[in-house]
């Protein structure tokens, strides 16, 4: 017997529901408007009185209306097919709407039930197996996709019968599993699955110790990214947020992407549509398209569904790690989700804590965050899900609940600067303020000793300490003016500025600049070393502004240019070329 | 929104604040309409048979025994071909008598586009202004706020862009807008003879402020009959969006909800975005583009109204006086257009990214220079070169008072370019300053 319960007010999409048996925190039920059943979530219970938050819109909403709980959280269908999908933030798939407008009301099956998948099994009869094991597999746009033993099933369970290899639809019993006390279970390729509860079917959870390659050299060669790592990007507006996440989307050495567009721009959900399905992925040459996953929850549809949003992407990033793939999850922006927890807190009447979010924000955020995480599953195999959020600081200013309560979690830190944006000097981010705790990891070290070249560590310190003096001796030459200080500082700045346009600055609209391998990264970042090692001869500060900014501009030509092509070559000597006229030759290091 | 026989009357009131009435009833929705006397009012909460109702009007002289009749259904406004040429009060009523549009009835704030069925925006839209065509090209289907002090001319860069726009429909919805710059508009829209693709909601400062609530609603609704129905392109004017806000903070107030930031509620961000995602690009050819003005306390961009906005819409034209030319300009440091990426250089020339993005790098290095001078230090013989630049550039390109077409701003741009640069300082790629370095 369901729960069911009447109407008796409605403050917004808040709702309190008179309840005739039995809920539970975060129940899933249907308020009945009419023809169209409204779908919403328990949030708070007080005696015979349950609170729910609608999903939508609660206009021409009655007292009296009837309520229908379901005994189950909010979940989310995993099985074939999700890929490539578009979803909203209660994973009901877009494309499957019909009419221009969102209608209230309106769900559609996350999974399509028609197509026919081409089953292989990969356990026999009389196996044992536990949850998240892998029973057979199927193959999603060229991924090997695995049908697993639900990662609701406890205990362990004896395979009794295995379908053979063959088609099938998701709704097709694979597998029957026994359970100790002899009881038999149908499985399917698909399964249901809570949204806020994490997978926890693996083995163990090292700490991170690869790096994840984005071909962005900010990331990369400055501030690393581990596989199964977690990272922020925190930046006011305009300061070039969602074209960052867009590159790291297109470029990331990742199997699968999930981008969640949490309470953001719907023009720029399009702008993936519109690209992804065109553009190729550079590891496989197969379309970007293929092994993204969007949940796209904008800014103008429900707040309610928004929070629910950024948990449905994860736990489908979950599930793609627990079948060993590698995933990157991004959420543009973890503010907006915030924000949404901070109105259902505020029609709730509860004690606000700092600029009126919960109390409990920061429990929340690291929470989620600690979902992600490189893991070792029970067959020994790996996974991971790799985690890079943005907030959008109120007012560009870092002090701020969910920037202060995203950095006690977050281990990459990548500080978008207004100034640096102002400037045009994308990507805006801050070279000094940001960090990547992962390089400090002696594994990570390790792999970049074994995968980039010894003392990899030591060139990028290196690099961000010639960053540092020019950004001290920029600030002397400010007091103090042209005149007032020794060449040498103006020499100091230059080379900082030199790496600032050469390696920090990126072109993502430019098809070569836009995405470095490592080996270019490595490549460049040795050849800027090599010049700033160098100290040539200046006649006055302006004779040596002269002499950067030419070789910043033939550097500028190189990046734009193919790697190691005639061109690139050509402008190489050209630097040389300029350094020779100011160093003399036996002076050349 | 005439009272019809046979409807219940309530004559209870159990409280009144200075915006809401609760009133003991039964049967009634969530965000319909009621009559409160004369007045018209929305309900905003029920609990149990206590029903709140938010008047717009405000409630002076309300008394206990006010009858309130509720009229079974939200706002909403007759749509129609009829709409264009008229002007509207906040509910949808007409400004200056005439007969009512006869048409669909419609509510107004209705649902929001699937995103999956939008169209990536992709029309250029040429105003003439450089500092919006070359700096920040709009396009159309996109949301972009004018940031302005009160005392920039904000509304009528605003008209001039609307009029130059090549739109079917032009909607104005004035918000707290006051009676002389309503006049203006009207002036303008008439003497442009263009007033048969004008339709105006306006709520000037003379009307009671929560009325303004209703005002951007009302215009996108009109916007979506001609985009959606008509498959036409709609410019859609909101101003001012900050007195909106202020509304909007009146209320929440006065429901006593816990504010946020800058005294303005918790959901601002979901309340704007609401409006200004409305803008959009349509499969069958129509669109909505937003342009709006959210003004500024003295430049103050961090303030919650214009940092809710920014993170909303798709960049901001920052208007502020030039203190070199004494023109008001389009500031190119701090505006910004997102969307620009979509057109220049492919419906514009080639050059237009580069050419964009050099001339601002120069303009930069002219204001440091600038503080250089005002820190008393000697100019190098760039920094001069840069600020002769800069002065050029500003009364040549940014000024607002410009009406010239892309091509002719680019070919400023690269005769200013070789006027005071050397190739290696203005650094654009090879290719391009080989076909239009101006020797």
């Amino acid at each position: 017997m369901k729960t069911r319960g009447k109407v008796t007010g409605i403050i917004a999409n808040l709702v309190v529901v008179e309840v005739d048996g039995p809920v539970s925190q975060n129940e899933i039920c249907f308020v009945s408007l009419g023809d169209i059943k409204l779908m919403a979530e328990v949030i708070k219970i007080t005696g015979n009185k349950a609170f729910v938050q609608v999903f939508e819109s609660t206009r021409g909403l009655k007292t009296g209306y009837d309520v229908e709980f379901q005994g189950h959280m909010l979940e989310v269908a995993l099985g074939p097919g999700i890929l490539s999908s578009i979803y909203d933030g209660l994973q009901n798939n877009l494309k499957t709407m019909e009419g221009v407008f969102l209608k209230r009301g309106e769900y559609t099956a996350a999974l399509d039930d028609t197509i026919e998948w081409d089953f292989k099994p990969l356990v026999s009869e009389g196996e044992t197996v536990t949850a998240g094991a892998w029973l057979g597999e199927v193959t999603e746009n060229n991924l090997p996709h695995k049908i697993m033993l639900p990662f609701k099933f406890e205990g362990s369970y004896t395979v009794k019968s295995i379908e053979k290899e063959g088609n099938y639809t998701i709704n097709h019993t694979i597998a029957v599993v026994t359970d100790s006390a002899g009881i038999d279970r149908d499985i399917t390729m698909v399964q249901k699955y809570p949204v806020k509860k994490p997978i926890t079917s693996y083995k163990e959870k090292p700490r991170p110790f690869k790096i994840m390659e984005t071909g962005v050299r900010i990331f990369d060669t400055f501030n690393p990214m581990a596989e199964g790592g977690t990272g922020f990007i925190p930046g006011p507006f305009g300061s070039g947020k969602t074209v960052l996440q867009h590159a790291l989307a297109k470029q990331a050495d990742a199997d699968i992407i999930i981008m969640a567009a949490c309470g953001e721009r719907a023009n720029e959900v399009v702008e993936i549509f519109m690209e992804f399905p065109k553009l190729n992925d550079p590891r496989t040459g197969r379309k970007l398209m293929e092994r993204t996953i969007i949940i796209c929850n904008t800014s103008n549809m429900p707040v309610a569904a928004r929070e629910a949003s950024v948990y449905t992407a994860m736990t489908l990033g979950e599930y793609y790690r627990a079948m060993g793939l590698k995933v990157l999850l991004l959420a543009d922006s973890t503010s907006r989700w915030a924000q949404a927890l901070r109105e259902m807190s505020n029609r709730l009447e509860e004690l606000p804590g700092a600029d009126a979010f919960p109390m409990d924000l920061s429990a929340i955020i690291s929470n989620f965050y600690s979902r992600a995480g490189y893991v070792v599953l029970n067959n020994g195999k790996s996974g991971s899900v790799t985690f890079i959020g943005t907030v959008s600081p109120a007012g560009g200013n870092l002090k701020e609940p969910v920037t202060e309560s995203t950095k006690k979690v977050a281990r990459c830190f990548y500080a978008l600067a207004q100034a640096r944006a102002d400037s045009k000097r994308y990507p805006a981010v801050d070279s000094l303020d940001s960090y990547s705790k992962y390089l400090e990891y002696p594994e990570i070290q390790e792999y970049l000793n074994n995968t980039v070249e010894e003392n990899w560590y030591g060139k990028v310190a290196e690099s961000k300490n010639i960053i540092l003096k020019g950004k001290e001796a920029a600030e002397q030459i400010n007091i103090l003016g042209d005149d007032g200080v020794p060449i040498e500082y103006h020499d100091r700045f230059w080379k900082s500025e030199l790496i600032d346009f050469v390696i920090l600055q990126q072109d993502a609209f430019d098809k070569t600049d836009s995405s470095t391998p490592m080996e270019r990264q490595k490549y460049m970042l040795n050849f800027v070393i090599d010049i700033c090692r160098q100290y040539p001869v200046f006649e006055n500060y302006e004779t040596c502004a002269t002499y950067y900014k030419d070789l910043i501009n033939i550097l500028k030509q190189l990046n734009y240019s193919e790697f190691k092509s005639e061109k690139f070559k050509d402008y190489e000597t050209q630097v040389w070329n300029s350094i020779s006229k100011l160093v003399p030759e036996q002076n050349i290091k | 929104m005439e009272k019809k026989a046979f409807q219940k009357v309530y004559t209870q009131l159990q409280a009144i604040t200075k915006a809401t009435i609760v009133v003991k009833a039964q049967g009634v929705g969530n965000d319909e309409l009621a009559m409160v006397g004369e007045r018209l009012a929305q309900v905003v909460r029920i609990m149990g048979d206590m029903v709140t109702l938010q008047v717009f009007s405000g409630t002076e002289g309300i008394s206990t025994d006010t009858e309130v009749i509720f009229l079974g259904e939200p706002p909403t406004l007759n749509v129609g071909d009829d709409l264009a040429g008229r002007f509207f009060n906040a509910y949808g009523k007409p400004l200056e008598g005439g007969a009512e549009v006869i048409g669909e009835k419609r509510e107004i704030g209705g649902p929001s586009v699937n995103p999956y069925r939008r169209e990536q925006p992709s029309d250029y839209i040429h105003t003439g202004i450089a500092g919006i065509d070359l700096n920040n090209a709009l396009v159309s289907g996109q949301k972009i706020p004018f940031f302005a002090d009160p005392d920039q001319p904000f509304n009528q860069v605003m008209a001039m862009v609307a009029l130059r726009a090549q739109v079917d429909k032009i909607i104005l919805g004035g918000m707290g807008l006051s009676n002389d710059d309503f006049l203006y508009f009207k002036k303008m829209f008439e003497n442009a003879g263009a007033l048969d693709r004008i339709i105006c909601f306006v709520n000037t400062t003379e009307h009671p402020p929560v009325e303004r609530l209703l005002i951007p609603d009302m215009a996108l609704t009109a916007a979506e009959y001609f985009a959606v129905d008509k498959n036409e392109n709609v410019l859609v004017l909101l101003t001012d969006m900050t007195q909106y806000a202020d509304a909007l903070s009146i209320v929440s107030n006065r429901m006593d909800q816990i504010p946020s930031k800058d005294s303005m509620p918790g959901s601002l961000y979901s309340d704007l975005s609401k409006i200004y995602e409305k803008a959009v690009q349509l499969p069958e050819g129509g669109s909505i583009t937003i342009i709006a003005v959210t003004t500024l306390n003295d430049g103050d961009i961090t303030h919650a109204v214009p940092d809710n906005t920014g993170y909303i819409t798709e960049g901001q034209l920052f208007l502020r006086k030039d203190s070199d030319t004494g023109k008001v300009i389009v500031d190119p440091f701090r505006s910004l257009s997102r969307l620009k990426q979509l057109v220049i250089g492919k419906q514009t020339r080639e050059d237009h990214p580069q050419v964009m993005n050099a001339a601002v790098r120069l303009y930069a290095d002219a204001a440091n220079a600038k503080t250089k001078l005002e820190n008393g230090f000697e100019l190098s013989d760039y920094d001069k070169r840069c600020m002769g630049f800069a002065q050029e550039y500003s009364e040549k390109l940014l000024a607002v008072d410009l009406n010239i077409n892309a091509t002719e701003m680019l070919d400023r741009a690269w005769t200013l370019f070789s006027k005071y640069f050397r190739k290696a300082e203005v650094s654009i790629k090879d290719e391009l300053m080989s076909k239009y370095w101006k020797e």
